[in-house]
């Protein structure tokens, strides 16, 4: 076993550990805050294992996308709506956990036997290593064109969609609004849901 | 140097580290109260996928790495699906004023 195995070796066994100890406490704790910011660790180690897998130009986007857009939202969205609340007491929700946990370690059980007992096709092919930015941009331009420019318009109909779902609706004048609320028999009507929260 | 694919970690060690962050995903939106917690989950869970794509693109298919370029698109609709729920997250929490899970059964019954 020469020095190059054995680090990546070791490089595995770490950001493995890491993955699943930080994905169980994302989970597992009280404090949302600090599942936030060890949901961004967990994003880091799996872009490890990404450059273990010598994938560096996925390992760069999960950083820029993942801990860079999409974790930073997931803090906005906590620190706007982080209200410390007394969540009220559901029944059951013991015995929920506890079937839940045994349907999750069921599942568990099941791919692990799945992915051990599996007779892989291996080894394949001999891995492309620093080619593989190169790959992918061919890829991406040839045979999965359609897909890249589908990707596209999804990311704009997605950007359109969360401006229109978060924006405060501001397209009624004020007047009206106090008008609304001199109303009190609005208070029975159906009241459109977006702008519910103005008339109060 | 290259690494090839027969490599001190075998193929079944990232397929048994991404399964078990797919169950701890699927408890944890089970589980959740906390609506945020639920979307968190919700990554959690399409990290492992692209987890067990980007092995299997490593180990088996290591000339043509489809596996990758799945990836790619998988992260691109993560991250649209983390905009557009956190705006439906804001927007309940607007009209709601709260995050928890068990008060949002507008369209239950």
């Amino acid at each position: 076993m020469n020095i190059a195995y054995s680090t990546e070796l070791i490089c595995f066994l770490i950001l493995s550990a890491v993955i699943i100890s930080g994905s169980l406490a994302v989970v597992l704790l009280e404090n949302i805050v600090y599942s936030a910011f060890l949901l961004g660790g967990v994003f880091m180690a799996v872009s490890g294992l990404y450059l273990l897998l010598n994938a560096s130009f996925v390992a760069a986007a999960q950083i820029l996308v993942y801990v860079g857009a999409v974790n930073v939202l997931i803090l906005f969205a906590i620190m706007l709506v982080n209200k410390k609340e007394k969540l009220k007491p559901i029944e059951g929700l013991k015995t929920r956990k506890l079937i839940s946990g045994a349907i999750c370690g069921g599942l568990l059980v099941l791919l692990l036997r799945v992915s051990i007992t599996t007779k892989w096709n291996l080894p394949g092919p001999s891995s492309i290593g620093e080619e593989a930015t190169e790959r992918i941009g061919e890829h991406l331009f040839t045979d999965y064109l359609l897909p890249f420019e589908l990707a596209s318009i999804l990311l704009l109909m997605a950007m359109i969609g969360a401006i229109v779902l978060a924006r405060r609706d501001i397209s009624m004048p004020t007047n009206k609004i106090d008008n609304l609320k001199n109303e009190k028999s609005l208070i029975d009507k159906k009241i459109p849901l977006l702008s519910e929260n103005s008339l109060k | 140097m290259l690494f090839n694919s027969i490599g001190p970690v075998p193929l079944q060690a990232y397929l048994i580290v991404a399964a078990f962050l797919f169950c701890t995903g699927v408890w944890g939106l089970i589980n959740s109260r906390n609506a945020v917690r639920v979307l968190m989950s919700i990554e959690l869970m399409l990290n492992a996928v692209n987890i067990n794509l980007m092995s299997f693109s490593s180990y088996i298919d290591g000339s043509i790495i489809r596996g990758q370029v799945f990836s790619i698109f998988v992260i691109t609709v993560a991250a649209a699906e983390a905009a557009v729920g956190l705006a439906i997250l804001l927007s309940l929490y607007r009209n709601r004023v709260t995050i928890d899970m068990e008060s949002f059964n507008l369209l239950k019954w």
